[in-house]
């Protein structure tokens, strides 16, 4: 079950802040303003407003993590408050988080990579061997909040996001009644951008409004963003012990590989995109017919749009769900992005309310889907949430909405 | 239900000393060091200018040419250990199979090496912030993410069930066989391509761990740095390296035939919450993960035959862990043969815990636990029998093995003999 979400995304800091950009359908893609991005080809991108991170984490913690740490701690303290536990665990054991990360702390690390080539003495600070690599959020996040059970780190580019709540579900049944999972991410970097570049996915198109236009005719790659969405995932009975608000069930998963790289004609493999998501409906007995919306993946590169279409077709035939992306709102922020997703999935069912996408203006041939494009209400209250990764990974996940709480004072 | 248990019925190593399972079991259990000063770089100006490095020819170890071409050196590690493996094994998978077949791999630094080296190109020598995006090479975004370790073997194998990197730093490699083992009991995939690679001796890792003084300065005698459990010791070797391990769920191999090494009996992780580098003196928390490794398996303490230690020869570790063996194990901690091959191979960080686990399945199957080299004097909180410098015959019917790593992660696994199958 999942009883607390924290946001830490373009679209605002905290649930509710999220909720409002994704109702209202308000762009927050805009420049680049962590370093100036003049002289790349893409300069836009999706950043955190106003984040403040001495609110989340003191001055020690602050020093020795990057801002996708700061982003961690934040969400991670969102996700808490929001499912009404405190913040040491007081059951440590019986606690554990597992995130997903696809490119650790890059501008700690860029800024230590410079010290260290370009600085007079050959060393870096005492903190990188910490703030770098990928584990870094997890293990602070461990060491802060007294999470000791099993605690991980994942990584499957954009899927892991999806794939770290399975993991957590995975972990429940197991015996850990309490598993923070999900992700955040800080690709924006010079150097983290240069890679980035290199994937040939990228839009380079120079208007914040017209660059990430998933499955419309007009796509020409996505935004990288920033952030992400951390959860609460608990064992049904602790959390209706202690009478916690339920946002809805992880009832499904599924993950897949294409086995084939991602190139420049590539497209991925729908047939196994697919196969994650028949995996996912299977394990939550569910019936295609049975799904109220699907949040895609939504790459934003004309080929894998067409080849997701292509596999939402093969799933769901002649009776197809609505379909709504809110991610050219935020832009990708990989596995971030995909664990934000879950959270507008499950606001959604708790605002009894399913969000009109965020485009297409003009449908893409071969996109042809059934894209919401009114707010509506939920009905069966189940979402299949898709992501794919760079080189071929493919993971889905199956929600099942909780009703929503009435007369919720607020 | 039927339980579904997971055995090991491949083994694929490049370790330093050895680029194959065959040339690593021999290094180890002959008690050679396989550390020497860095040649990768001229290390004149870091405090530690030692590492065990691998003499790895990736055109030998079989890759194609665009193989070598796209993939780090890490990635590059993986894939030969995957071949290794899958031909070990004798795995010959349909296409319905390989739906079924994940990989599940660890890493704790991932692409670093080749990060540092195109950062060097683009920032022009660390002097531009604002990087040359386009002086970047064609292939820097699959070093960024990891996750190309995972991807890179799932296209060599043709493998299309779930595919996932596990980055717990120094655990990692234990961690992903554990996470695959899960995955075959739960019935989400038969066959996982399990273990964990890393190519860390770069400049800056090199200063990193310089900087915390983790990394032992004994430049002068290389091959003697690495002394776990010894009471000279003066902190860790750095090393590269990758263990792949074919894992199948027991029903899956016997039907096929397939020579089994060892069942994984038992995995559990604990974190300290107590500090990113530090340790508690007490053990508590890899004393926790090695009592549920063991409880899953129904095994009691007596029944240990051999212990893989973390022994990454800091005075921190060696005592975290010999109180964390006394914590669980009890008096059996006292007789059960300890060893850490990091004495020999050095620490490869997020790989080292797969290809102790690979040490673990060849030390079942042989018969011999390797030792511990190195080790001379002795630290009086270190009292364990810790298989000093010589190799032993003993029969080895269940192996543990415990990782440690900055996060507070602590990670124990349980290999264990089928019943019925003597060693070899």
């Amino acid at each position: 079950m999942v009883t607390g979400i924290g946001v830490v995304a373009p679209t605002g800091v905290g649930a509710d802040a999220h909720w409002r950009a994704v109702l209202a359908g308000t762009r927050r893609t805009g420049p680049i303003t962590l370093f100036d991005p003049a002289g790349y080809p893409t300069r836009f991108g999706g950043e955190v407003p106003d984040f403040t991170a001495d609110s989340y984490a003191d001055s020690r913690q602050l020093v020795q993590t990057d801002r996708w740490t700061h982003l961690g701690f934040a969400a991670t303290r969102l996700a808490l408050a929001d499912a009404g536990l405190p913040d040491r665990a007081p059951d440590p054991y019986g606690y554990a988080v597992t995130l997903a990360s696809s490119s650790g702390g890059n501008l700690f690390g860029q800024r230590e990579l410079q010290r260290l080539w370009g600085g007079a003495s050959r060393t870096v600070g005492a903190y990188q061997s910490i703030a770098w690599f990928y584990a870094a959020s997890v293990g602070q996040l461990s060491i802060h909040h007294q999470f000791k059970g099993p605690s991980g780190v994942l990584v499957a580019e954009t899927a892991g996001g999806l794939d770290s709540l399975a993991h957590a579900a995975r972990a429940v049944r197991r015996g850990t009644p309490v598993v923070i999972a999900g992700a955040t991410e800080c690709p924006l970097s010079p150097y983290a951008l240069a890679c980035q570049l290199r994937s040939g996915l990228l839009s380079d198109v120079a208007d914040p409004e017209r660059a990430y236009r998933p499955f419309d005719a007009a796509a020409s790659g996505y935004l990288p963003a920033e952030g992400g969405a951390v959860f609460v995932v608990e064992e049904l009975g602790h959390a209706l012990a202690r009478g916690a608000r339920i946002y809805g069930e992880v009832s499904g998963w599924g993950a897949t590989h294409d086995a084939a790289h991602t190139t420049a004609d590539s497209a991925g493999d729908p047939a196994q995109y697919a196969r994650a998501m028949r995996l996912a409906l299977d394990r939550a007995g569910v019936a295609a017919a049975g799904i109220d919306v699907v949040l895609p993946d939504a790459l934003g590169v004309a080929r894998y749009d067409r080849s997701e279409a292509e596999a939402l077709r093969a799933v769901f035939a002649d009776r197809p769900p609505p379909v709504t992306t809110q991610k050219p709102l935020t832009g990708r922020a990989h596995q971030g992005g995909s664990a934000l997703d879950v959270a507008t999935a499950l606001l959604a069912f708790a605002h009894d309310t399913l969000p009109a996408s965020a485009g297409p203006d003009e449908v893409a041939d071969g996109c042809e889907l059934d894209f919401l494009r009114e707010h509506r209400r939920p009905r069966s209250r189940l979402a299949l949430v898709c992501a794919r990764g760079f080189d071929g990974f493919n993971s889905a996940l199956v929600l099942r909405g909780a009703a929503p709480v009435r007369g919720e004072t607020s | 239900m039927i339980r579904r248990r997971t055995v090991v019925t491949g083994v694929g190593v490049v370790a330093p000393g050895g680029a194959s399972r065959d040339r690593f079991w021999k290094t180890i259990t002959e008690g050679r060091t396989a550390t020497r000063r860095i040649s990768f770089f001229d290390p004149s100006a870091f405090r530690s200018q030692i590492a065990a490095e691998c003499d790895f020819d990736p055109v030998a170890a079989g890759l194609t040419e665009a193989e070598r071409r796209r993939a780090d050196r890490y990635v590059q590690f993986a894939l030969a250990c995957s071949a290794e493996a899958v031909a070990d094994a004798g795995l010959v998978l349909t296409d319905a199979e390989r739906d079924r077949a994940g990989v599940v791999l660890g890493t704790a630094v991932g692409g670093t090496m080749a990060l540092e080296q195109e950062y060097v190109t683009v920032s022009e020598n660390g002097r531009r912030w604002l990087v040359d995006a386009a002086r970047g090479g064609p292939y820097l975004y699959q070093a960024l993410v990891p996750s190309s370790l995972a991807a890179d073997v799932a296209c060599r194998h043709g493998l299309h069930g779930p595919a996932q990197v596990v980055s717990t730093g120094c655990t990692s490699g234990i961690d992903a066989i554990g996470y695959a083992h899960q995955l075959i009991v739960d019935g989400e995939a038969d066959v996982v391509l399990a273990g964990a690679a890393d190519s860390p001796i770069s400049p800056v890792t090199v200063a990193s761990f310089d900087a915390i003084k983790a990394t032992s300065p004994d430049n002068d005698d290389p091959a003697h740095a690495s002394r776990p459990f010894d009471a000279d010791r003066h902190g860790f070797v750095l090393a590269e390296g990758a263990a792949v391990l074919v894992l199948e769920e027991a029903g899956h191999a016997r039907r096929r035939g397939a020579h089994v090494y060892c069942e994984v009996a038992g995995y559990a992780s604990r974190s300290n919450g107590y500090h990113m580098t530090g340790l508690r003196p007490d053990g508590l928390e890899m004393g926790l993960a090695v009592s549920d490794a063991l409880k899953q398996g129904r095994i009691a303490p007596e029944q240990v035959s051999y212990i893989s230690a973390h022994g990454s020869g800091t005075r921190q570790n060696d005592r975290h862990e010999t109180a964390a063996f006394k914590r669980a194990l009890g008096q059996a901690a006292y007789r059960i043969p300890i060893s850490s091959i990091k004495s020999m191979v050095g620490h490869s960080l997020g790989a080292i815990g797969s290809i102790e686990m690979a040490a673990c399945a060849m030390a079942i199957e042989f018969g011999v636990v390797p030792p511990t080299a190195n080790w001379s004097t002795r630290d009086p909180e270190c009292d364990l029998d810790y298989v000093p410098n010589e190799a032993r015959e003993v029969p080895v019917d269940v192996a543990l093995s415990v990782g440690s790593g900055f996060g507070g992660f602590q990670s124990a696994m349980v290999f264990r003999r089928l019943p019925g199958v003597v060693a070899a």
